[in-house]
């Protein structure tokens, strides 16, 4: 824990210890040990297991649950006790690993499969499936590759992220720290609500409301910056562009990577924060040393979370985006069309009559797949460096509100 | 999403600012604080424009009983009346199968991880493997059932078939929040359990997930949110229906989702755009309604320490 | 604790009360047109089995056969048929899987194609029944300009690309008198495979004198940038000025797009109306011989007032193999479709109706079924 004084009691919540869960009896012992996790051997412990425990806290799918993950304790230790060798602890016991099992076997399965289907439509591959740009799977001669795609993919998800994060941590922080309260809650239950939008209104309202209020910052982006091919408009009028179809991801990722956030910040230790004001902070140094530090690794798994998110997106992409001809020369501008492996695959639902065809739409799915897993993995290993030792207070959901009720 | 504390301010930093901050550092607190209100306002304009359009364009035909009774059986696309009754059914029971396979391989998978394998190479893997099955894009998910399913199997697209690749982006979120939940319930309550002689599989039925319950609806609950709006599964593995198909196993259904994609390619058309909108709005009050009944499932059974 | 159990029994039986109580009010809505008495005049196939008949295929058609499943219900109400407008390639790729009952297709099927029906049908031949024919309009958004003439070799050179501004000479010389900008062409075209791209480049070859370099595809080969679906298309070229696309004529209306007048080499530019497509239609002739009823249009057609690009959606379905009680479904559907009915209620959806020659031999084809 990153504690601004050197001298933060163990961070447990204070003063609502007794609204929450009891705190199990390592987590006691390894926070009193432990005073500034950032040196000593207990360090390491703790990095051991938060390594295992974190980073699924805040890896999960939709950021809702993250709201009931923030929550990860330290439970290493526990005893292992209570009878064995019982005819029901035999079955429950077995139904239990059996259901781990079948986790790994499905994810085997599918990953398997998807290989399986996608590996001789790549031995026919007549073109370099990772270097290039054409896609004409099926007949004779199927040249396809995937760089088109991976590029307008991971571009877009990129610029989705450039927008989305910064604006994210704004709210999340207002939210927390500048909002009145009576204000707050209504914000975060709205913003909640979006995440219920299904993305094939994001894709109706961009295309329909929104990109045509984009097209002067389209023209004048690529006024002022056209001499950068990235910003270099192609002639026409047209607003289905990767651009666009950027900013409403940024919207869609917004409200997932603003209810993580908004949920870590809110968890920083009430002594850091104090620790920090006494000191003589203004609000925005308060937020600097206290509440960004603690919150970093759960902002970058947020964001990361989000980019997964982009990055799979389907039918919005695909109702926004317009898509290149063949004949003209590749255009690596964002504010041309293009085509994400995901709008790739459902745009062209219909034409998977052959094993082959099929084959190579599999195998840009896996790619996507790929890049997401990387994407997840990466997540999960900055923010194993990123936070050494650090281990949030035990505390769930509920407390934090009893918290904040407290206050 | 929804399941999210309410974040009041928990604590007002006025009180212990002190004063005499030189000039710089005023600065900049200023324009963080201008900063992060511009940030808080940006947001918030695409958002409650989204949230309007859907809802002013979309209210009124809930307003009527036809849109929650009725089918779009012969209403084309340029005339008025009928409902989302089929759609609605549609989405629930898509979502209920994919619920009924997802939540008892997820909680007791989460138990596997919690309660038996803990530490073990083995639970390593599992949690691996989860982390991947949370990565799995929707379309990707789609992909492979359709492979099985049809490819292979040679059946028909079904709305059981929507389900199972539903189940492949339901499980993983339902096993990990079922997991945090897990391992919040104390471990007092194992210990004085298993003191009482209690066998383990017993104490995890009786006392140890009792205690998470709450949380766990609630992690069943974001679950089924999160799938019920999927749409390229639909798109690929059922056919969409405007009769009242009731059955997962046989013909087209009909969902909310693909109504909408349905009547989106008419939108020029006054009422397709309203059917369309409607849609979306049902759909939003669903998620909702779920959300809502999680949180007050959590609400009355959570745990109580003291 | 007790109260909190109860808490939680209670809210789920609520819940499960409230999917209940949905679940036992659901019913189809009253048929729309139960009013019009005259709707029971029968024609060839009149009796009404009862089951559901599933399609899918060409989205061309989806408006034209939303409408004709709404007519049949009025008369055989215990027929459910759903149609899925997700594409030619969509429908005959679900109907040789089995997956649906027939299928919707803008082009007859290709050889390879009625291989696999054929295998489908249990060794039967598959059928094209050219059942829909829907004009495809060349739809344009040029402020201020009300009326744009084109012909085949314009057109075809604007969407291969190697016309790139409105103020081209070419374009000039047909509209004489019209401002037209100096602003690029921006050309939609359909980004998935679509028979509309097929029937559309079909005529930019024939009467494009060279100008379309490409072959007739479902996959575009031109210039432009490409859109989801008809509607993608329509709708880029609503919010995108100086732009222009190809699209089924009932889009074009729908979004009050520009429609071009096309000089055939009649002499006057032919303006799209159901009149103007009939006429061209008169000229198409049957592609083969004996039971092959899949047409040949000629698309440059120089025949005065005829609009030469016309699209015709087919009915593809078994001559045998099916099923009974789906054989009958398909007879009995397929049958009021055809029948004079059927294709009325399609003029008003921008459509044209099939003329009588044509309408005669797929009555005969579908009964012919078995």
């Amino acid at each position: 824990m990153s504690s601004p004084d050197g001298t933060a009691p163990p961070d447990r919540p204070d003063g609502t210890a007794a609204e929450e869960a009891e705190p199990k009896i390592e987590d006691l012992v390894h926070e009193d040990a432990g005073p500034t996790p950032q040196f000593g051997g207990l360090a390491a412990e703790h990095a051991d297991h938060d390594a295992a425990q974190q980073p699924a806290e805040v890896m999960t799918e939709s950021g809702v649950e993250a709201a009931g993950t923030t929550t990860a304790t330290e439970t290493g230790g526990k005893l292992e006790l209570g009878p064995v060798g019982h005819l029901g602890d035999r079955l429950f016991g077995g139904l239990a690993r059996g259901s781990g099992g079948l986790v790994v076997l499905i994810v085997a399965f599918v990953g398997i499969f998807l290989l399986a289907l996608a590996i001789p439509a790549l031995i026919d591959d007549k073109s370099n499936f990772l270097f290039s740009r054409i896609w004409e799977p099926g007949g004779d001669q199927p040249r396809f590759g995937i760089a088109a795609l991976f590029y307008t993919t991971v571009i877009s998800s990129i610029i989705a992220m450039l927008i989305a994060v910064p604006i994210a941590i704004g709210v999340a922080l207002f939210v927390t720290y500048y909002a009145p309260k009576r204000l707050a809650a209504p914000v975060a239950h709205a913003v909640d609500l979006l995440a219920a939008v299904p993305s094939i209104i994001y894709g109706l309202w961009g295309i329909l409301f929104f990109a045509p209020i984009l097209r002067p910052v389209i023209n004048g982006l690529s006024t002022a910056l056209g001499w950068i091919p990235l910003f270099e408009k192609p002639p026409g009028d047209n607003v289905g562009v990767v651009f666009t179809a950027s900013v409403v991801l940024a919207i869609m990722i917004l409200p997932v990577v603003t209810a993580i956030s908004r949920e870590i910040f809110a968890q920083t230790p009430i002594t850091h924060r104090e620790g920090a004001l006494a000191l003589g902070a203004t609000r925005w140094e308060m937020i600097r040393l206290s509440v960004l530090p603690y919150g970093r690794s759960g902002v970058v798994s947020a964001s990361m979370l989000g980019l997964g998110r982009a990055l799979g997106e389907t039918v919005a992409v695909l109702i926004i985006l317009s898509v290149p001809n063949g004949n003209d020369p590749w255009n690596s501008s964002i504010f041309a069309g293009g085509e994400t492996f995901a709008s790739k695959i459902a745009n062209n639902a219909a034409e998977f009559d052959s094993p082959e065809k099929t084959g190579a739409y599999i195998a840009a799915g896996l790619v996507l797949f790929v890049v997401t897993f990387l994407v997840n993995s990466a997540a999960r290993i900055i923010v194993d460096r990123s936070t050494p030792g650090t281990k949030r207070p035990r505390r769930n959901r509920r407390a934090g509100a009893a918290e904040g009720a407290s206050a | 999403m929804t399941a999210i504390a309410e974040n009041k301010p928990a604590y007002d930093g006025k009180v212990l600012d002190l004063t005499g901050k030189s000039g710089a550092r005023a600065f900049k607190n200023t324009l963080a604080t201008v900063l992060i209100v511009l940030a808080f306002a940006v947001a918030m304009i695409p958002l409650v424009w989204i949230l309007f359009t859907v809802v002013s364009k979309g209210y009124h035909l809930l307003l009527s009983a036809d849109w929650w009774s009725q089918s779009q059986r012969g209403i084309t696309v340029r005339r008025a009346g009928g409902g989302a009754y089929h759609a609605i059914m549609g989405t629930l029971i898509m979502a209920l199968i994919t619920a009924v396979i997802a939540v008892p391989i997820a909680i007791l998978g989460a138990i596997y991880l919690v309660e038996y394998g803990k530490g073990t190479r083995a639970a390593k893997v599992v949690s691996f493997m989860i982390d991947i099955l949370t990565g799995v894009p929707s379309i990707v998910a789609a992909l492979f059932v359709y492979a099985v399913w049809i490819t292979v199997f040679g059946f028909n697209r079904v709305g059981f078939a929507v389900s199972l690749s539903l189940v492949l982006l339901m499980l993983p979120v339902v096993l990990r929040s079922t997991e945090e939940m897990l391992k919040l319930v104390p471990d007092e309550l194992r210990e004085a359990s298993y003191a009482l002689g209690v066998p383990k599989w017993k104490t995890i039925l009786k006392v140890v997930v009792p205690t998470a319950f709450g949380g766990i609806i609630t992690g069943v609950m974001l679950g089924l949110a999160r799938v019920m709006g999927e749409t390229a599964p639909l798109l690929i593995l059922v056919g969409y229906s405007k009769n009242i198909n009731l059955n997962p196993f046989s013909g087209f259904q009909g969902a909310l989702p693909t109504m909408i994609n349905q009547d989106r390619t008419e939108l020029a058309l006054p009422n397709a755009a309203d059917r369309v909108w409607a849609a979306a709005l049902t759909l939003i009050l669903l998620v909702l309604a779920l959300n809502l009944l999680a949180r007050l499932i959590a609400r009355f059974s959570a745990i109580k320490s003291k | 604790m007790s109260v909190n159990r109860l808490f939680r029994v209670g809210s789920v039986a609520v819940a499960s009360l409230g999917v209940l109580a949905l679940s036992a009010c659901g019913s189809d809505p009253e048929p729309a047109g139960s009013s019009s008495p005259d709707s029971s005049t029968s024609s060839a196939g009149a009796e009404c089995p009862k089951g559901t008949l599933n399609a899918e295929g060409s989205s061309a058609q989806k408006n034209a056969i939303e409408e004709v499943i709404s007519k049949y219900n009025e008369k055989c109400a215990d027929v459910t048929v759903n149609y899925n407008p997700t594409g030619s390639g969509a429908g005959i790729k679900q109907f040789n899987a089995s997956q649906v009952d027939f299928a919707g297709s803008d082009s007859a099927l290709k050889p390879d194609e009625m291989t696999a029906a054929t295998k489908r049908c249990a060794g039967n031949a598959a059928v094209d029944l050219p059942m829909v024919i829907g004009p495809v309009a060349i739809a344009y958004n040029l402020d201020g300009v009300t009326k744009l003439v084109l012909d085949g070799p314009t057109a075809a050179k604007i969407f291969q690309g190697t016309i790139k501004t409105w103020n081209d000479p070419a374009i000039a010389k047909l509209n004489a008198g019209v401002t037209l900008p100096s602003a690029p062409i921006s050309v939609f075209f359909r980004s998935d495979e679509s028979g509309t791209t097929e029937n559309f480049t079909k005529y930019l070859k024939a009467a494009g004198g060279g100008g379309w370099t490409g072959e007739p595809a479902k996959k575009w080969t031109g210039t432009g940038a490409g859109k989801e679906k008809s509607a993608g298309v329509a709708e880029g070229v609503k919010s995108s000025k100086n732009s222009i696309t190809y699209v089924e004529w009932s889009y074009a209306v729908d979004n009050k797009l520009g429609v071009a007048q096309i000089e055939t080499g009649s002499g006057t530019p032919v303006e799209l109306s159901a009149e103007s497509a009939g006429k061209a239609l008169a000229a198409a002739k049957p592609a083969g011989t004996g039971s092959d009823l899949a047409l040949k249009l000629d698309y440059a057609t120089k025949a005065p007032g005829a609009y030469p690009i016309i699209l015709v959606t087919y009915e593809i379905a078994c001559t045998k193999g099916l099923p009974a009680e789906k054989t009958a479904l398909v007879k009995s559907f397929l049958s009021y479709f055809v029948s004079k009915d059927g294709q009325a209620s399609l003029t008003d959806l921008n459509y044209a109706p099939l003329p009588a020659e044509i309408q005669t031999k797929v009555e005969a084809a579908i009964q012919a079924i078995s």
